[in-house]
C-alpha cells in the first residue's frame, strides 16, 4: 500500500465507529466496553484468542445480538435499527462458518443475497468461475471450501460501505487460503474490510490495522505490522508464538525476532 | 376388497383435511418457532363463514360451493393475518408467551363462534353429487371423499410451486433453515412471517369448508379436534417440511381408518402410539431437519 493510501485511511473519517459497545448472550456479558474505528479503506484485523469476543463484536454491530453503545456507519447512527436495515445501509457480512443456506441451490444462495437493482453478477462469476458451474447444486452438497466461496460471493454482489468478514480461513487448506486472501484483497481496493483471521500470515499479507480483543474488551490497536513485528504483544493477546499462530507455513520474520526475544 | 377400498379413500380424505391444516402449523413453526395453537380456529371461521355464505346464497350447487371455498378461504387467511400482526409479532422468540395467546385465542374464538352460532352442530348441504357414491373396485366410496383429496392435491402443488419458484418462498425456505442468515442478507423476514401465517390461514379456513362437507356439520369444536391430528401430523413429518406434512397426513388418517375398523376403534390410540414410536426413533420426524 502507498503512504498516500495510508495517509489518507487516517485522515478521512472512519466507515465505521464504535463506542462503548456492551453486548450479552444468555445473561453473560461478552462484548464490554468495546471501542475502535475502522477506516475507509484496507483492510482492518479484528484479532484475539477463541472465545474473547470477536464474533460477538461482529454481531452486535448489525444488531445480531442484544447490544448497547453507539455504532456509527458512515456517520450515522446504527446501533438502534434492525439487523435488514443495517444490512441495506451497505454491509456486507459474511459469518463464521459460512452460513450458507443447505437446502436451497447455490444460484439461490446468490440470488437471495442480491440486494442492488443491478447485483454484480459477472464479477461473481469471474472470481468464482468454479460456483457458476455448480449453480443447480444444493449449498449443502458443497466442500467447506466452496461453501466459503459461496459466502464471500453473497457479500461480494452487492455494493457495501463495509465488508465485515469472520474468519474465512477457517479449516480451508492452504491453497484455498491463499485464493481467500488474494480475493479479500481484491475486493479492499473498493470495500473496506472488517477481518477477523487466526491466520497470522493472512493477517501480515491483507491488514493495515488491528484491534485487539481480550476478555470481550480492546486489548490493543495500532498498525498491523507493528503488532506482527512484536513478538511480545503476540504472546500476551494471541497466547502463541507467532509461528505457531500462522499453522506451521514457512516461518515468517517475527517468528525470528520472537527466538531472538 | 370393497371395505378396504371405502376405508382407503375414507383415510385419504380425512388425510386431505389434517394436511391443510399441518401445511400452515408446520410452515409457522419452521421459520417462526411459534406453535400455533389458534390455527383450528382459523379453520372453524373459514368453515363458519363458508357455511353462512351458502345459506345466504339458498343453493347448494357448484358455483356457491366454489365460492364458500373462496370466502372460507380467505376468512382464515383475514383471521390468521390479524393474528400474527396484532398478537404474535410482539412475542416473537417468547415462546411460552405466544403458546399462551394463541390458546387464548383459541378458546376466545371458540367462545365467538357459541355466541354467534349457537353451541349445536349445524348440518349443512353441498352439491347433491357429493352425497353420490363412485363405484372404485366393488366400493362405493361417497364423493365427498374426491373433493377433499383433489382440493388437498391442488393447494399441495401451488404451496411446492409457491416455495420452489417465488422469491418470497425462496426467503420462506432460506427462514426455515436459519432465520438470522436471511435478516443478516438485509431482508425483512418479518413480511415473510405475515406471509406465511396468511398462506397458513387461508389453507385452514379451505379446510374448514371441506372439513365441514366431509363430516356433514359446523360446530364450535370444529378445528380443536382437527388441530390435535394436525399436530401429531406435524411432529410426525417433520416441523417445518411441507412434503414430510402430506406424507404424515396420509399416514395418520389411513392408519386411524383401519385401526378404527379393523382394531375395534382403536385409531386414535394408534396414532399416539405412532407418534411415541416416531419420537423414540426419529425425533426430527420423517423429513424433519437434523441438528
Ligand atoms: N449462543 C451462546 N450462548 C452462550 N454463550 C455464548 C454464545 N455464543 C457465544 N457465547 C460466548 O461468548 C463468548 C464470546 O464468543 P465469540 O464467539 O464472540 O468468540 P470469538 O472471539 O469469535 O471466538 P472464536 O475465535 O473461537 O471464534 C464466548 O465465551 C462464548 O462461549
Ligand atoms: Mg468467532
Amino acid at each position: 500500500m502507498s503512504t498516500a493510501a495510508e495517509r489518507s485511511a487516517t485522515e478521512a473519517p472512519p466507515i465505521l465507529r464504535v463506542e462503548g459497545l456492551n453486548a450479552r448472550i444468555a445473561g453473560q456479558q461478552v462484548v464490554e466496553d468495546v471501542s475502535f474505528t475502522v477506516p475507509a479503506t484496507g483492510i482492518t484485523a479484528l484479532l484475539g484468542r477463541n472465545g474473547v469476543g470477536k464474533t460477538s463484536t461482529i454481531k452486535a454491530i448489525i444488531g445480531l445480538i442484544d447490544r448497547a453503545g453507539v455504532v456509527e456507519l458512515a456517520g450515522e447512527r446504527i446501533e438502534k435499527e434492525a439487523t435488514f436495515k443495517i444490512i441495506q445501509r451497505g454491509v456486507g457480512y459474511v459469518p463464521e462458518d459460512r452460513e450458507v443456506f443447505s437446502e436451497l441451490t447455490v444460484a439461490e444462495n446468490l440470488r437471495l443475497a442480491e440486494r442492488d437493482a443491478a447485483p454484480r453478477r459477472q464479477l461473481v462469476e469471474e472470481l468464482f468461475p468454479d460456483l457458476l458451474a455448480r449453480s443447480g447444486q444444493m449449498a449443502g452438497t458443497l466442500s467447506g471450501g466452496q461453501q466459503q466461496m459461496v459466502s464471500l460471493a453473497r457479500a461480494l454482489l452487492n455494493t457495501n460501505k463495509i465488508l465485515l468478514v469472520d474468519e474465512p480461513t477457517k479449516g480451508l487448506a492452504p491453497k484455498i487460503v491463499g485464493e481467500v486472501a488474494e480475493t479479500l484483497a481484491e475486493a479492499a481496493r473498493t470495500v473496506p474490510i472488517l477481518l477477523v483471521e487466526q491466520n497470522l500470515h493472512v493477517v501480515r499479507q491483507l491488514a493495515e490495522g488491528v484491534v485487539v480483543l481480550s476478555g470481550g474488551r480492546v486489548v490493543h490497536t495500532g498498525r498491523a505490522l507493528d503488532f506482527l513485528d512484536d513478538a511480545r504483544l503476540i504472546q500476551r493477546h494471541l497466547g502463541v508464538s507467532s509461528d505457531t499462530a500462522s499453522h506451521g507455513e514457512t516461518a515468517a520474520e517475527p517468528a525470528q525476532k520472537g527466538a531472538a526475544l | 376388497m370393497s371395505t378396504l377400498v371405502l376405508l382407503l379413500f375414507t383415510g385419504l380424505g380425512l388425510g386431505a383435511l389434517y394436511f391443510l391444516v399441518a401445511a400452515g402449523l408446520s410452515l409457522i413453526y419452521g421459520l417462526m418457532g411459534v406453535l400455533n395453537f389458534a390455527h383450528g380456529a382459523f379453520l372453524t371461521l373459514g368453515a363458519f363463514t363458508g357455511w353462512e355464505m351458502a345459506r345466504r346464497a339458498g343453493s347448494d350447487n357448484w358455483g356457491v360451493f366454489l365460492l364458500s371455498l373462496v370466502i372460507g378461504a380467505a376468512a382464515g387467511a383475514a383471521f390468521a393475518a390479524f393474528t400474527e400482526f396484532v398478537l404474535i409479532r410482539r412475542l416473537y422468540q417468547r415462546h411460552i408467551e405466544q403458546v399462551l395467546v394463541t390458546l387464548g385465542l383459541s378458546l376466545a374464538a371458540v367462545a365467538l363462534f357459541d355466541g354467534t352460532w349457537g353451541t349445536d352442530p349445524v348440518y349443512i348441504q353441498g352439491p347433491a353429487w357429493f352425497k353420490d357414491t363412485t363405484d372404485i373396485l366393488g366400493a362405493r366410496v361417497p364423493n365427498d371423499r374426491f373433493v377433499c383429496i383433489v382440493a388437498a392435491l391442488l393447494v399441495l402443488l401451488a404451496l411446492v410451486f409457491f416455495l420452489k419458484k417465488t422469491r418470497y418462498g425462496m426467503i420462506i425456505r432460506a427462514g426455515v433453515e436459519n432465520r438470522s442468515m436471511v435478516t443478516a442478507l438485509g431482508i425483512d423476514v418479518r413480511k415473510a412471517f405475515t406471509l406465511v401465517f396468511t398462506i397458513g390461514g387461508a389453507a385452514a379456513g379451505l379446510g374448514g369448508v371441506l372439513a365441514s362437507h366431509y363430516f356433514g356439520y359446523v360446530s364450535p369444536m370444529l378445528g380443536g379436534s382437527l388441530l390435535i391430528f394436525a399436530f401429531i401430523v406435524t411432529v410426525i413429518g417433520g416441523l417445518g417440511s411441507l412434503t414430510g406434512a402430506a406424507i404424515a397426513a396420509v399416514a395418520v388418517a389411513v392408519l386411524q381408518q383401519f385401526a378404527n375398523f379393523y382394531l375395534g376403534g382403536t385409531g386414535d390410540f394408534v396414532v399416539v402410539l405412532a407418534l411415541a414410536l416416531v419420537l423414540l426413533f426419529r425425533p426430527t420426524g420423517l423429513l424433519g431437519r437434523t441438528a
